[in-house]
Formats: structure tokens, sequence, C-alpha cells
């Protein structure tokens, strides 16, 4: 009884944490791309607020944004949020943080193109945007796998954070198990389905790498 | 007729004077080779000449056709974007390092230009993909990657990759300088039958007996001016200019 109730409430806890994760992604991964090109870009207004953006998103903890996104409307601007929007809020903070690192992958990879690509596209008559899809975006994404599946394998875990305001992904639900039976077990019930589901993430992202062997 | 005319071209960097006041002329069928010491300005000549580089002042010709025209204040200006869109078919360069595109197969990197940026249809562009690896003696390299290939085999490919857009004039920067030594007589032969051909030729070139052989006029650059230029019999073989002939003695040696 008492194992079934455990992996019940773990499975649908999970099933919250990989919509959170799925979302994120979904979300950050494309969002990370703009805002690399604003922080590449020649109007400093511009460049420098992503600039402060990023800053801000790496130098304060996502736990802390998480609050702010969630409680901000309503202690900041005196606005009701409606009732759906505790996990709004999750998804919110977690692609707001996410493309802000995704970004500056992304930027790294960008710069470290050798000219003669752009040298080359453009004495053959590309435009910049062929220039960009054709030539260098392949490129960038090959030389920027392994950072990015750093980043993905992170995020399994930081789902977790959205425990903070009582979302009830997976951790939030091993946790209430455990006082409820006073016992570690869930908890490690927990840290096995997380291994479990980063163990998938990290033999799908080398299969992604594995793709990309074809070039060098 | 001029394929190419550049008119008192000047280029600084910063405070360094690049090219001061260069005129070159290059006619249909022609093969100019241009030599110097490194730091002389003659790759930024070929980087200005294929709009890599813009000019500070002076004036770039196509066909006739303009690509900058010198302003009423002397500073250089460009063409619109549709006149300069058009003159961009008529010249190709070749990098010394080659600059392929390592993500695209061989035949790729030969016709994906042809492809999406002349629109041709695929089945034309594969035949004309074919025929010109066949000339470069790598039909049998069709389906590989870049890094599977020599420094000489990938010199070849971006040539053919460059002739695929059939320009009127092709530039070469030091095409065999990046290569092992066993490995420039291969792209030198290439050059040569291209020569054969008629085919208009601009070449930043190291190698002298070569630049002989295969060159109709010879341009001796030094401080970013021309110091000596003509038949390659009389500025390579017999150089009248005090640092032609300084240059020359130091690679003899």
């Amino acid at each position: 009884m008492e194992w079934q109730v455990l992996l019940l409430k773990l499975t649908e806890g999970m099933l919250i944490s990989v919509e959170i994760f799925s979302l994120t992604l979904l979300f950050s991964l494309p969002l990370g791309l703009f805002v690399a090109f604003g922080r590449m870009s020649r109007n400093p207004l511009l460049r420098n607020s992503i600039k402060i953006y990023i800053s801000l998103m790496r130098g304060t903890p996502l736990m802390l944004q998480l609050m702010v996104v969630y409680f901000g409307p309503f202690f900041i601007f005196g606005i009701t949020t409606p009732r759906g929007y505790r996990f709004l809020a999750v998804i919110i903070g977690f692609v707001l943080n996410y493309a802000a690192y995704f970004a500056e992958i992304y930027r790294a990879g960008i710069e470290s193109m050798p000219i003669g690509q752009y040298e080359a596209a453009k004495v053959l008559g590309y435009n910049r945007t062929q220039t960009f899809i054709r030539i260098i975006l392949p490129q960038v994404v090959k030389r920027i796998l392994p950072p990015v599946t750093n980043e993905v394998i992170t995020l399994v875990k930081d789902t977790s954070l959205a425990f903070v305001i009582s979302v009830s992904e997976m951790f939030t639900a091993a946790k209430a198990i455990a006082s409820a039976q006073r016992s570690v077990i869930p908890f490690v019930a927990a840290g096995i389905f997380y291994y479990i589901f980063n163990y998938i993430v990290a033999y799908f992202m080398e299969w992604v790498e594995h793709k990309f062997n074809y070039f060098k | 007729m001029k394929y190419l005319e550049i008119k008192n071209l000047r280029k600084s960097f910063g405070d360094l004077e690049v090219i001061k006041d260069i005129s070159l002329d290059v006619e249909e069928g022609q093969v100019v080779a241009i030599i110097g010491p490194s730091g002389s300005g003659k790759s930024t000549l070929l980087r200005c000449a294929t709009m890599l580089d813009s000019m500070d002042s002076g004036e770039l010709i196509y066909l006739g056709e303009h690509a900058v025209k010198a302003g009423p204040d002397g500073k250089a200006v460009p063409a619109g974007p549709k006149q300069l869109k058009k003159i961009q078919g008529y010249y190709g360069l070749v990098f010394q390092n080659f600059n392929l595109f390592p993500h695209f197969s061989v035949m790729r990197n030969v016709i994906d230009a042809l492809i999406n940026v002349q629109k041709i249809n695929k089945a034309e562009a594969l035949t004309m993909g074919r025929r010109l690896l066949e000339k470069m003696s790598l039909s049998d390299k069709e389906n590989a990657y870049p890094y599977q290939l020599s420094g000489g085999q990938q010199q070849r490919v971006s040539i053919a990759r460059a002739l695929a857009l059939n320009p009127k004039v092709l530039f070469f920067d030091e095409p065999t300088s990046a290569l092992d030594p066993e490995l420039t007589g291969e792209i030198l032969k290439v050059i040569r039958d291209l020569a054969a051909e008629r085919m208009t030729m601009v070449i930043v070139t190291h190698e002298m007996t070569f630049a002989r052989d295969v060159a109709d006029h010879v341009i001796f650059m030094d401080e970013g001016i021309v110091m000596e230029e003509g038949r390659p019999e009389e500025v390579i073989n017999a150089p009248k200019n005090e640092r032609t002939r300084a240059f020359l003695n130091r690679l003899e040696r």
C-alpha cells in the first residue's frame, strides 16, 4: 500500500517536472538565440540592457527569481493574479533564467566561428540571413552541444525548485510523503527518479552529438 | 575589354596607410601575378578588389560597371545593393586557407551557392558540379567531407566552388601558402590549365617560377605602392627596381 502510494504520487510529481522541463526548453532555447543577438547588437542601448538582464539572471538564485515572478505582481504592482498563475509563474521564471544561460552559450559558439566562413559566404553571394542559417548555424549547433547538454541536465534537477512556490512537482511530492510517513525512502526514490530522467536526457543528447559527427 | 579597373585606390587601417594610390587594369583573358614581401599590401589590394574590405578612396570597376565610385569629396562611394549584387557575380576568390564549408559534402560545397544564390535547379547544378569535380580530378570525392581530404584536394574543391558561379575574374590569395610543399604542384597545375583556357585571373603568390611561367603581367608591390610592373621576364628575370632585386634575391637564398 505504502509503496503504491509513493510510486503514484512520485509519478504524478514527475509528470509535472517533465512538463516544466519541456516547456522551459521549448521557449528558452529559441528565446536564447534572440537574447544572444541582442547581446551582440551594435546598438549600445539594446546590448547593455541585455547585458544587465543576463547579469541579473546569472547573479541571483533561480529560487528567488521564481518567488519574484510569482509574488511580484501582487506585492509590487498590487495586481491580483489569476488562479492558474502558479504554474505559469514557474514557466516564466525558468524560461527567463535559462534563456540567459543559453544566450551566452550561443554567443560563445557564434563568436568562435572563423571569419573566413563569413568571407567565403559573402564572396559567393549569400545574403546575411542565408549565411547565418545555411553556413554558420549548423556549425555553431555542433560546437555548443556539450555545454547545452550541461544546462539541460541541470534543468532536470532545477525543476525541483518549483517547490518554493508550491507547485507539486516530484520533489514537492517526495517531501510531503516523507513527512507524512516519517521516512527518507521517498527522497531516495525521488533521487532515483531524477537520475533515470537525466540518464535518458544524457543518452538522447549523446545521440544528437553523434548525429553531428559527420563533419569536423 | 577591360574586365577589372582599379583607379587610385587608397586604404588605411587606423594610422597605417596600407595602400597608397594603386591603379590596375586587367584585360579579358589576362593573368596578373602580384608579388611582394609580406606587409606590402598585396592581400589588402585583393580584399578591396573583392569588396571584403572597403576602400577609403578610389574607383573599382568590373566590365565597365562601377562597384565603387569616387565621391565629390574624393571618398569612395559603393554602388547600390542591386548593382553590388550583380557585380559580385563577376568575380570569384580562392582563399589561402580554402574556407570550405565543413558541414557540406564536396559536391554541396561546389553547388550550394548555385542552388541558393543563383537559384539554378538542383539537377542542373549537379551536372555542373560533376563536370567541375571531374575537371579537378575529384570525381571520386563527391560525397566526402572536407576534413577527409588533403590540403591540395581541399584547395581544388574551393577552386571548383569559385568556378561554379562562372566568374569573369578569378582571384587567388596565396593559393599554395597553406599547403605542404609536395602538394603545391597540383594546385599550380590547375591554375596553369585555367590560364590555358584564357580564364582571367589575378594571383597573389610567392611562387616566382610559377608567376613567371603563367602570368602575362607581374606587379611587384612594396610599402603599399607598385614598385615595378611589366612582363614577367622583365620584372622577375631582369628587375630594374632596387627593391624588386633585393626581394627576389632574398627569395633565392
